[in-house]
Order: structure tokens, then sequence, then C-alpha cells
């Protein structure tokens, strides 16, 4: 079994992992990055895309509040090209109490987060599917932000500084020596190829898999998963994000992301991160409450429902109390003081938004277990080119149409054409990431994330992959199937009128006109969380 | 900005129910001859959902859309694709400002004033080489590009000079004309006018403007608007005095039954009036002779003719009722284009970047007509005719003016 050594190894390769493994990175530490699927494989990637001002936990939860403004600011320096400048909105709709937004503002101001109550035409005029009845419209530096492009930009800085990041890498074990982890058992998922990776300090940053983890280290951490549903609808119904003016609840926000506006979400508590399945119910519920937004938001277009399971973390299971403040909404385990067991340190709770802030406090305490000084420096420093600048949803039409008038042939034909991405980009990310999973080409440019989810794409990127990756007709007709039964997944609790009919014809494309079902077996075929290739 | 308002977005919202089977891309007469236009499907509904009002945007290529409306029509699902391209490109303009050559091809009407007055000297320019390729040059309108001539009389003067054979008429019609009939063939209107007496009507001529269409698809929404309330609110009287429109340009009958409302997005219960009781000049006559039982008897003309029907006559759901009453005219062969347009879509093929794709587009018509070798072609709209005469050397006339000549004497 071939050795590896790293300083620090981050366990996780969302939002949190990637954070922590940049801070450290950064300050210096010889730095390895696992994650068992691809980047923003898990909760990051099944995220609505908001980057919260702190607006929406004023009233509820201050501290965080505070860390979601303070956040927000450095975000925008730090990944800008991952976010858009939308602005958000909170909104009185007549089935929300109007004197809450007294309550809205006054806490606000408390918390420092900038909210200014405007004439509701201002944002009436501007988005003219709104409910005509909203009655006041505070406004809050909400923006949106994409998550896959934001892991991607961290991971290429992290690499660029030096760290390594290990996609396809299950832990399997915990090699503990003395009271103390000093290694990690790895398999590599695309070759079952196993190894030992040694290290002075684990961060368990895999957020509603952190209990499977702790629990090789012979610690009991009670992470509940919390399943977020939410539903993205066809098109933007709203340039700007649109809260209701209420305290937090199930679907109580919409938000445009990308091509996209994202109505969610719902909050349940589930046994597994890898099985929680989404209820019709949770489907009529979120579109019941876009229509106190948006009259007739029903009738629009509800493009693919997903969920995303949030680390609950809690503290009192297994009768152990932390001493960490447990009001704040993240917490850093120390299983030293907690287990017994040395050199390994635990992300729990937190949000996509503060992700740099939980990486700090983090990396704070592994310093202090290494005992060593080395201040934090993510927070001044961006991790793309000086002068990028935010991501505006026409950028890739932009981008495209610039390119096309310059030719009077189709130089660059267009892969997937409903999020517009060319030949060239599906060529560069294959080349980059030597992977034949069309899931993770689809993290790296948003193929088959339009309307028709994968059904004329996903023939074409396939086609592509196979030549540049020399696989077998036998490999191509698999990861083919996989691709779409992914993409069909999340049509399935969406099937009436358009999604039904779009549905109806990429099943015709795929298993009627190709005979997908004549060469590939798609019973057998395992879908989420590994996407494993045999 | 106005250029969308309320009713547009429910346009460029019927991007919605795309499911991407690109029946519009195979039947689009452009995206068929040049890669310049990725398509209906590509720059309608697939890049509807990339648009961002607030943003600068480039987005050029659905200026190639030449407006047939052929997309719309073939869609199973109700996208409105070709509207929502009109959108787009106004959109566009309305950011990027509108070319001086767009603005001059979208208002016929004050060229044609000032031509018709200095008729024919003002048809020299035209005519003259060394002045169309400095007009290429400046402007971008192609040196090749056919123009119609200015008449030295206009048609509202003659109808005020006629003598009108039929005063108590049975049906009251007021004659929307149109630009092209005024300007430059005052000859269709008087056919129109002479059938439509003959056949027992009243006619009237309001007092009217450009249609407004030109502008429309030239970009300029806000001044297309105008020239459509105008419109309405000159027609209105006749329409409560129970008299219908009749028109005899396709493309400004469509304007009035369709575009007001779907394009410009012009609301209220007058713009649905006038829609309701618009009608193009075949359309009318075929319900009359229904409607009155009328077994009208036409002179014998000896000729063999080819008929060619506009694209955007299908957007009038009418089928092709010209057909119908030219085949009551004994003696007459008259051979139906199959092709899909005529390749110049109203101002379209005039500019230098678009001519070639209209000659293109045109191809399919000119081998159909060249291998009939009619007498004459006959097509409801104008701009075709202009564009058939000018690449085919086979006079085009309106329909209408052969069943002029048909009645009996």
């Amino acid at each position: 079994m071939r050795k590896q050594f790293t300083e620090v190894l981050v366990i996780g390769g969302g939002a949190t992992g990637l954070s922590a493994a940049r801070d450290a990175v950064m300050r210096g530490f010889k730095t390895l990055l696992l994650e068992k699927g691809d980047l923003a494989h898990g909760t990051s990637g099944r995220y609505h895309g908001l980057l919260h001002s702190g607006g929406r936990y004023v009233v509820s939860d201050p501290h965080s509040a505070r860390d979601c403004i303070a956040e927000n600011r450095i975000l925008r320096k730090i990944i800008p090209s991952a976010i858009e400048n939308t602005d958000g909105w909170f909104v009185t709709t007549p089935e929300d109490d109007p004197a809450y937004a007294d309550t809205f503002l006054a806490a606000c101001k408390a918390q420092g987060v900038p909210a200014e109550e405007l004439n509701v035409d201002v944002l009436l005029n501007k988005e003219r599917l709104l409910n005509q009845r909203i009655s006041r419209t505070i406004r809050v530096p909400d923006a949106a932000c994409d998550s896959f492009d934001a892991t991607h930009i961290l991971a290429h800085d992290i690499k660029a500084r030096g760290a390594k990041v290990l996609l396809r890498h299950e832990v399997i074990g915990l090699e503990i020596r003395r009271q103390k982890v000093c290694g990690v058992n790895v398999r590599n998922l695309l070759t079952d190829e196993e190894f030992l990776i040694e290290t002075s300090m684990v961060l368990n940053c895999s957020g509603a898999w952190a209990g499977n983890i702790a629990a090789m280290a012979g610690g009991f951490l009670k992470v509940t998963p919390g399943k977020g549903t939410m539903i993205a609808m066809n098109t933007r119904l709203v340039n700007t994000v649109v809260n209701r003016c209420k305290l937090p609840h199930d679907g109580d926000i919409l938000v445009p992301v990308g091509t996209v506006s994202v109505i969610g979400t719902t909050d349940i508590p589930v046994e597994s991160p890898d099985q929680y399945p989404i209820e019709d119910w949770e489907v009529e519920f979120l579109l019941n409450e876009g229509e106190a937004l948006i009259p007739g938001f029903k009738k629009f277009r509800a493009l693919r429902a997903w969920a995303g399971v949030r680390p609950l973390y809690d503290p009192t299971a297994g009768g152990k109390t932390e001493s960490r403040d447990l009001t704040r909404s993240h917490a850093v385990i120390d299983h030293q003081a907690r287990d017994g067991v040395g050199g390994l340190l635990t992300m729990v709770g937190g949000k996509f938004t503060t992700m740099r802030l939980m990486a700090q406090d983090l990396v704070d305490e592994a310093c202090k277990q290494l005992r060593t000084k080395r201040p934090c420096t993510t927070a001044e420093t961006p991790a793309e080119a000086p002068g990028t600048k935010h991501y505006y949803l026409a950028q890739r039409l932009n981008r495209w149409e610039q390119s096309h008038a310059q030719h009077t042939a189709l130089t660059d034909p267009i892969i997937c054409e409903c999020e517009l991405v060319p030949e060239s980009k599906v060529r560069a990310g294959i080349e980059a990431s030597q992977s034949k999973i069309l899931n993770d080409l689809r993290r790296d440019t948003r193929l088959g994330m339009g309307p028709c989810q994968g059904g004329f794409c996903a023939y074409r990127a396939n086609g592509i992959a196979c030549g540049m990756l020399a696989q077998t007709p036998e490999d191509a007709h698999t990861t083919l199937a996989q691709f779409l039964q992914e993409r069909w997944k999340g049509q399935r609790n969406l099937l009436w009128d358009h999604n039904l009919r779009q549905l109806e014809l990429d099943q015709n494309i795929y298993r009627n006109l190709l005979g997908l079902d004549h060469t590939v077996d798609t019973a057998d075929i395992e879908l989420y969380p590994t996407e494993k290739t045999a | 900005m106005t250029v969308i308002d309320i009713s547009s977005l429910e346009t460029t919202l019927s991007s919605d129910q795309c499911i991407k089977c690109n029946i519009c891309t195979a039947s689009c007469p452009v995206a068929a001859v040049t890669d310049k236009f990725p398509g209906p499907k590509a720059v309608g509904p697939q890049m509807q959902r990339l648009r961002q009002p607030s943003a600068p945007s480039y987005d050029k290529s659905v200026d190639f859309c030449n407006g047939c409306g052929v997309c719309s029509l073939v869609c199973p699902h109700g996208v409105q694709i070709a509207e929502m391209n009109a959108v787009a490109r106004a959109v566009q303009m309305d950011r990027d400002g509108v070319p001086l050559r767009n603005k001059m091809l979208g208002r016929p009407e004050p060229l044609g004033k000032i031509g018709t007055l200095t008729a024919p000297f003002s048809n020299l320019p035209l005519a003259l080489p060394p002045l169309r390729w400095a007009m290429e040059k400046t402007i971008g309108i192609h040196r090749k590009a056919p123009f119609p001539s200015f008449t030295g009389k206009r048609f509202r003067k003659w109808f005020k000079s006629h003598a009108p054979e039929n005063l108590i008429g049975r049906r009251k019609v007021v004659y929307f004309h149109g630009c092209s009939t005024n300007y430059y063939e005052p000859r269709v209107g008087k056919a129109v006018v002479k059938v439509l007496e003959h056949f027992g009507c009243k006619v009237s001529i309001a007092e009217q403007n450009c249609c407004g269409l030109p502008m429309q698809s030239n970009g300029e929404f806000d001044a297309a608007r105008e020239l459509a309330k105008s419109n309405i609110a000159k027609l209105m009287p006749y329409i409560r005095e129970n008299y219908v429109i009749v028109g005899s340009s396709t493309s400004c009958t469509l304007a009035l039954k369709h575009d007001y409302q779907n394009i410009l997005g012009l609301q209220g219960r007058d713009v649905e009036m006038i829609a309701k009781n618009t009608f193009d000049i075949f359309e009318f006559l075929d319900d009359l002779f229904t409607e009155q039982t009328l077994n009208p008897q036409f002179r014998r003309i000896k000729d063999a003719v080819f008929y060619h029907p506009p694209c955007q006559q299908r957007s009038h759901f009418m089928g092709q009722p010209a057909t119908k009453i030219l085949r009551r005219i004994p003696g007459l062969s008259f051979e139906v284009s199959t092709a899909d347009c005529c390749g110049v879509a109203g101002t379209y093929g005039l500019k230098a970047e678009k001519y070639q794709i209209s000659r293109d587009i045109g191809e399919t018509l000119f081998a159909q007509i060249d291998r009939h070798s009619p007498s004459r072609v006959l097509c409801d709209s104008e701009t075709c005719r202009w564009w058939i005469e000018g690449h085919t050397d086979v006079e085009s006339i309106h329909p209408i003016e052969l069943i002029a000549d048909a009645l009996p004497r």
C-alpha cells in the first residue's frame, strides 16, 4: 500500500471543506482535500443559491445575522464571479402580518444589516409578476451565489496554492495511534485502489455525513440531516431576491440564480443523508407559497425539484454537552476533549454564506492544537484575479453572441442549447477532470441543467467524452444512462404540463429512438451518491 | 422602459412551453440557408432565459430573424417564438440605438410623401449604380435591393376624384390601403375599389397612417405603438358605424389583426374590435360570396400565371382565399407556389448584411417561377412583389388586379 503525507487533511469537497483547505494552505500548511464524489456533490451543490444579507436571521438568530452580513461583504470580494449582485427585498404579502416589518427594520438596525423601506412601486414596477397587493417592501443586500461556480473557484485557488484535491476518494477508516488520529485510509472509487495518507490533523468537513467520520474515531456525533426541498422554476420570474417579511418559515424565499428562480425550502429531519426522497406534499406546499409572492405561480414551469441535507447538529444527543457557544449556528467539535481522540476536528452546522468564517474558526482551533500561531488571511485575499467582475445573467449570451458575430460559420457549435454550453467548454471540462461521469461535466459547465434536462445535450457530450477518454461503447452507454436517470429523477415530482411533455420527448429520444434500454440494463444503474462506474 | 410591458412579458414567458423539439428550426426559411441565424428555437425560447432586462447585453443574432412567423405557427406547444424575437430585437435596439438605415426603412410614409411630390425625379437616385453603391457603404442598404418607383399621383387623390359606383351599398367597407398603394401602386387600390363596388359595397377610405409594421420590425416599438394608436383612433368611428376594415396588403392587415395586441402589447376593447373587424380583401370577398350566395361571373382571361401566397398570410389563419376566387376566372391557368418564403420579408432583404440570405431563401421560389415561365406572378404582399420582380424579371401584380380585369364590362 502506497503512503502519502500531508500536514492538514480535509474531508469533504463542499463549501466548508474547500474553505477550510483554502484557509489551511494559506496559513502555510501542506494541505490535502478528500471528496468521495465531485466538488459540491453534497449539500453545497443542492442549495438555493442565496448569499444571505443576514436579514433572514435578524429576529430569530441575531448572531447568525451578524456573521452573515460580515461574510456577505467578504465573499463578494473573494469570489466575485460566483456572485450576482441582485439585491434582495423583504415583502409583506396579504398573507403576512404588516407589523412584522417594523420589528424587522428595528432588528436589522440593531444587527447592522443595512435595510431600507421604500415605496412599494419601486419594486413592483421592476418586478412585474409580483403580487400587486404587497404592502411593504424593504431592501437588503442579499445576493445570488452559484455554488458550483463558488466551489470551482475555491478548488482552483487551492490547487494554485499547492494543495491537493482528490475527488472520488472515500475515507474508509482512520489510523489511530496513542489516542491520536495519525492517518486516513482512502479508497479511490474509480480504481478501487486503497492507500494511507498520514497526517497531523484531520478536519472533518463532511457536513451531514460528519457522524460517519466521527464514528471511525470511536466518537458518537449526532448530526441530524435536515432535508430542505426546493424547486427551480424554468425562468427568472424575478431578477432580485424576494423574501417574505415574516419569521423564517418554509417556502419563504424566491432566489434568481443563473437562468432559473428557486423557491425554497422545506425543513424536515431525515434518517440518512443518502436517502431522502421528495414528498409530493412538499412540492404542492412550495408552489402554493409561490402563489403568495407571484399570483399564477403554479402556471409557470417548475423545472426541477431537489433536496439537500443540512448538517443539523444536536449537542445534547449522546449525553455530552459542548463547551462551544451553542447559540452559534456552527460549531467546532474537538474530539480530543469530547472523545479522547486527538488530531481530529469536526465542523458541524453552519451555512453556505458563512463558509469562510467557519473555516477560519476551524483552522484557528487546528493551529491551537498543533501549537502554532498563524494568522488567517482568507478575508483579505481574493480567490480570483484582481478586477474580476460579478456574475450577471446575460454573460453567457454575450460571450457566445460576440464570438458568433465574428464567424460566418458555426465554428464552436452549442452542445447544451438550454444553458448555451459550446463544444470548446465541454472539451475543456473533460480535459481538466478526465472524468467520464457526465454529472461531473454538468457541475463544471451547467450542461444538462436547462429545460430539456439533458434531452438534447447528453448524447452529444457523451460522444465527445467517449472519444476523448477512449471509453468502450458499453462504458459510454452506462455513463449516458446514469446521467439521464439522475436528470429524470429531478423531474419525477413535477410531471404535469410542460415537464411531462418534456420527459416524454426525452425518454422517447433515448429509449425508443436511440434504443438505450437495449444497450444497458437501466435497473442496475446506481444513482446518487457516488455515481460509481463499474 | 416601455419596450417590454406586461403583455409582451406574457409573450416572453411563453418560453416555458418549449420542449426543444426543433420543429420551428426545421421550418425556418432563414436557418435553412445561413449559419448567421442560429434558428428560432435558439434565439427565441432558449436565449430568452439568458436575457436580463437591466444588464447590457450583446444580443445580435436575433436580428437575423426575418419575422415570417412560421415558427409560431408550427410550434405544437404554443411558444410565441416570432413575437418573442420581435420583442428581443426591440429591446436590443432600445439599448443600442436604432440605426439610421432602420429608421428610414421603418418610415415609408414621410419618404413616400416626398417621393411622390418630386416623382419622377425622385426615382432617379435609386436607379443610379454609384449612388446605390454609396448607399450600401454609408447606411447599409444593399445596392442590388429592388425598390419600387414613386408614382406621381397618390391613390388617395385619385379616390377623392373618382365617381363611386355604389353609394348605398349593402356592405360598408373602410379600405385600409397602406403606404405602398398610396405612394407606389395606386393601381392596386383602384382595383380593390372597383371590385368592392362591383359587388355592392359602399367603400370609404378613412384617414389613416402607416400601420407601423415597418417600424415594429425595424425595432422601434414605441414609435410603432404611436402609429397603431393613431390608426385605432381614426378607424374606430367607422367600426361604430358597422363598417368592416378591408386591406389589400397582408402585412398591414396582419398588424391590425394580430401584431397590435400580440407584439406591440396594446390592450383594450378598441384594439380588439379593430382586430375582429379587419379582413384581407380575398378573405372578405370569399365570405361575401358565401354569405350572399353570390355566384359571380368573370370574363374569360386566357393567361398562365403563377401565384405565390406570402408567408405572413399563413398567420391570418384563412387559408388561401385568393385561389378560390381566381379559380372562378374562365380560361385562367395558375400554378400555386410551394415555396415557403420569397426571402425579402418586408425590409429585411434590403439590408446589406441580409440581402444574400434573402436571395438564397428566394432561390426555391425563383426556380419554380422559372420552370413555369408564367406571364405574370401574383402575390398579395407588395414587398414580395417588388422582390420577385427584381429577381425574376417577371411582372408581379396583386391578384386583385387580375380580378378587376376579369369583371364583366
